[in-house]
């Protein structure tokens, strides 16, 4: 232990920063509001932060590998809105088909592994640039979901009794010993993720083909199924978020998410992870979500305008990614 | 060192170097060179690949500075702090990687940074005027608004020696100049060249282009391993003296492992792989057993690279089979290759070699990492146990498995490379020139490593533009040209026939 702990020490400081930064912000906030240091309210806005940080999981394995997605905002609007059209019925010829609530989960979820896995083909075997790629799905599954609705918003979600799909409300209003559903959710895909980077052959492969594609191409590593793999988890992890929003609002529309794909972006940067791939972890993107998180609820709580809410979490970002940049450049001996 | 001869006077110096080294890392490009640049007169710089030269070109140009030493610029100590500062003092450089824009003019690229401007903007007219002035005094047929990037890469190298002319240099360095020129192309540069030094232009000239070299130098000076080995004016030298001097003789890597070679353990059929115009690899045949070490020897551009990496899977071939132990490889992936047994060690270990943002033990352990895998997730015990004994038989100086692999040294991480490719267990390692940029230590230490494969039954191919380390411990010497075999030899053989075959130099 003695010899780990004295290498990854540089690393502990960088994600202690992070930390500090959420220590602080709770400090003040607290200070300042006597409702934010109490349990509820922690829970409360830790199921705010469910939906970000479910995004920034998927968010962080593609920039692992030296990518981007942009397109996980409108691909959970869409994953939102083809699992309340489903819960309205499946119309096939003159019949009407309503699925149980399972039967909709796993369908919105192949539906955003779907469209991860175009984002991943195109990057991975047309050689698309990611930028270019996640925004052109972005603009498409965004337009699709506007489609399908014709720009309305499905309110009707909670099922009925006698048609047996009732229970669509669970995963955003229910709590197991007091802790809502979605935090419960993020936990588990937290864990999931952070165990198969940190321990998996697939993990260390990401890392490979983010810090040096060619080097891992040659040492054997698939490269292009990783890649295919990355997008298509993090459209999958999308609709896991469009699920948890549109159950939270018992609504889906289709212009829901709009720039929470960039606000994933900045938990995952937040949390110390390299832009030019190969280096972050799931511990570090957590902390940035609820660096994120915790600092709009608290501007929220202490009413503070929401102009200047933005203007703050701006702020926070770029300075984050500042102290990150002072840690790593002369480490990196570059 | 004091055998190092010292530069006799001989004309006006007008740039000198005095003791000048650069580091990069651990590793020393230069140890405390001395070179003079005489007025009028034509300095050749003669080295192998990794030598130094073009790292002591660079820092007489401004473009890198050096870790110590100083440069005399007419007789006064200087510090150039880049090369637009340089180049104001009328020094120029042509490098030997052509620095053009490709969607840029010729005449635009000729003045690239130096636009002649009046008050309404760029003087385009003026310009070129200019530039075809000077294409018409290189002998080039060539329209000043082309694009660059629509020419021949000669073409290209005489642009780049035009955008040097056109700065009225007192110092004209060349690196490679010749290289894509044709030889009529070369006549011209030639006559060019005479013309600069008869006006007092100062001209350092390198090539691996021995004889032409000779015909137009007035200095010859070799570099070897970051140290000048050797100086003297036309007069006093000849080829022998400058390949004797360039390949040193002291220097011992070993010799061919006594082995009783298995069965056949490679076999490549006819293989091609097209190119621009011209096959890369052009119906290449080649068996290696069990056991054998082969050396591939040819310049730059005969198809070494590409001839590894087709057979490890990079690159895929139009035509022909690769047989591993009698099973074909073609179709399968890079991957697959490996798992089979037929591994790359790459040319380039920065760009295809390394993992930067991993430790050492991560990048020792990224082509094995499934033979450690458990189920889903990767036995940590098992992993140190592999990366531990890879650090032990390769014998990396490390400081741990988790140190960054950048504060190794190059030929400790060149030994990573080769540890990562080993821990796969293959049967055949090919290794793309193994000994680049590392010094002659790490050398000796990965050739002997080599060797030991080779008694434990591993196939050895390994390529090189050193001539030197072909008749080290290769039990056979292929030399390539064109993509084709032009020469196999035992390992008794010679330098000067090895050269004479690879096309480099005729024995004199």
């Amino acid at each position: 232990m003695s010899q780990k702990s004295q290498i990854s020490l540089g690393r502990l400081l960088l994600e202690a920063r992070a930390f500090l930064a959420l220590i602080v912000i709770i400090a003040v906030f607290s200070w300042l509001s006597p409702n934010y240091f109490t349990v509820s309210n922690f829970l409360v806005m830790a199921s705010h932060v469910a939906i970000y940080g479910i995004l920034a999981v998927g968010m962080l394995l593609v920039i692992l590998t030296g990518g981007i997605d942009l397109s996980v905002g409108s691909v959970l609007a869409f994953c939102g809105v083809m699992a309340g059209a489903m819960m309205q019925g499946i119309e096939l010829g003159a019949q009407v088909f309503y699925l149980p609530v399972w039967g909709v989960v796993v369908l919105t979820l192949a539906i955003g592994g779907l469209i991860g896995a175009v984002n991943g083909i195109l990057v991975a075997f047309f050689r698309v640039p990611a930028f270019v790629a996640t925004l052109g799905v972005m603009y498409v599954a965004r337009g699709l979901g506007l489609l399908q609705t014709n720009g309305l918003t499905y309110n009707n979600l909670a099922g009925k009794a006698e048609l047996g799909n009732t229970g669509f409300d669970w995963l955003g209003f229910n709590r197991i010993e007091g802790v809502p559903i979605s935090v419960i959710v993020l936990v588990i895909l937290a864990v999931i993720f952070a165990v198969t980077l940190a321990r998996s052959a697939f993990g260390r492969w990401l890392y490979a083909t983010g810090g040096n594609a060619r080097a891992a191409d040659l040492s054997g590593v698939p490269v292009n199924f990783v890649l295919l793999a990355v997008y298509t988890l993090s459209g999958v992890l999308a609709a896991v978020a469009g699920l948890v929003l549109s159950s939270q609002l018992t609504s889906a529309g289709p212009t829901a998410g709009s720039t929470y794909e960039l606000t994933a972006i900045a938990a995952v940067v937040v949390g110390g992870a390299a832009l030019s791939g190969g280096r972050g972890t799931v511990q570090g993107t957590m902390l940035g979500a609820f660096v994120i998180g915790f600092l709009a609820d608290g501007l929220v709580i202490v009413g503070v305008s929401p102009y200047w809410q933005t203007v703050f979490t701006g702020a926070v970002i770029v300075l984050a990614v500042l102290l990150n940049s002072l840690g790593n450049g002369p480490a990196r001996g570059r | 060192m004091n055998d190092i001869p010292k530069p006799r006077p001989s004309g006006e110096v007008v740039l000198a170097a005095r003791n000048v080294a650069k580091t990069y890392g651990a590793v020393n490009a230069l140890k405390g060179v001395n070179f003079d640049i005489h007025r009028g007169q034509v300095t050749t710089l003669f080295g192998e690949n990794g030598a130094g030269k073009s790292t002591l070109m660079k820092i007489l140009s401004g473009v890198i500075q050096p870790t110590s030493g100083e440069i005399l610029l007419d007789g006064a100590p200087i510090i150039f702090d880049n090369a637009t500062h340089a180049r104001a003092r009328g020094i120029s450089i042509i490098h030997q990687e052509l620095s053009l824009a490709p969607n840029l003019s010729v005449r635009d690229n000729i003045f690239m940074g130096r636009e002649i401007r009046t008050p309404l903007g760029v003087d385009f007219a003026t310009e070129t005027a200019q530039a075809r002035a000077l294409m018409q005094e290189l002998e080039q047929d060539i329209d000043p608004a082309t694009p660059v990037g629509a020419l021949r890469l000669g073409q290209q190298q005489i642009v780049e020696i035009a955008r040097a002319l056109s700065v009225d240099s007192r110092i004209l360095i060349m690196d490679e100049p010749t290289s894509a020129l044709s030889a009529s192309e070369v006549e011209v540069l030639f006559k060019v060249i005479r013309d600069l030094t008869a006006k007092g232009v100062s001209i350092v000239y390198i090539s691996h282009h021995l004889e032409e070299a000779l015909q137009i130098t007035h200095h010859a000076v070799v570099l070897r391993d970051g140290t000048m080995t050797a100086y003297a004016p036309r007069a006093e030298i000849d080829l022998n003296w400058i390949v004797r001097n360039m390949v040193g003789e002291n220097y011992d890597l070993g010799a061919p492992p006594v082995v009783t070679f298995g069965p056949t353990a490679l076999t490549v059929e006819s293989l091609t792989l097209p190119g621009a115009g011209f096959n890369l690899v052009d119906n290449l045949s080649l068996t290696v057993a069990q056991g054998e070490i082969v050396c591939i020897y040819g310049l730059m551009g005969a198809g070494r690279t590409e001839l590894l990496e087709t057979i490890a899977g990079r690159l895929t071939p139009s035509k022909g089979r690769i047989l591993l132990q009698g099973r074909e490889m073609g179709g399968l992936s890079i991957a697959e290759r490996i798992a089979a047994g037929l591994a790359l060690v790459p040319e380039d270990r920065q760009r295809d070699g390394l993992v930067q943002t991993m430790s050492v033990g991560q990048n020792l352990s990224l082509a094995s990492i499934l033979n450690f895998t458990r189920g889903l997730f990767t036995s940590t015990r098992a992993e140190a146990a592999i990366i531990d004994s890879s650090i032990r038989q390769v014998t990396v100086k490390t400081s741990g498995p988790g140190a960054p692999i950048g504060s190794l040294s190059g030929g400790n991480q060149q030994k990573v490379v080769i540890g990562k490719m080993l821990a796969t267990g293959p049967r055949v390692l090919l290794l793309d020139e193994p000994s680049r940029g590392i010094d002659i230590g790490a050398k000796a230490e990965v050739f002997r490593l080599l060797a030991e494969g080779a008694r434990q039954g591993l196939a050895v191919v390994y390529s090189t533009s050193e001539v030197g380390e072909c008749l080290s411990i290769a039990h056979r010497i292929i030399v390539m040209r064109k993509g084709r075999i032009v020469a196999e030899f035992g390992p008794e053989t010679t330098k000067e026939e090895i050269m004479a075959a690879s096309g480099e130099a005729k024995a004199a």
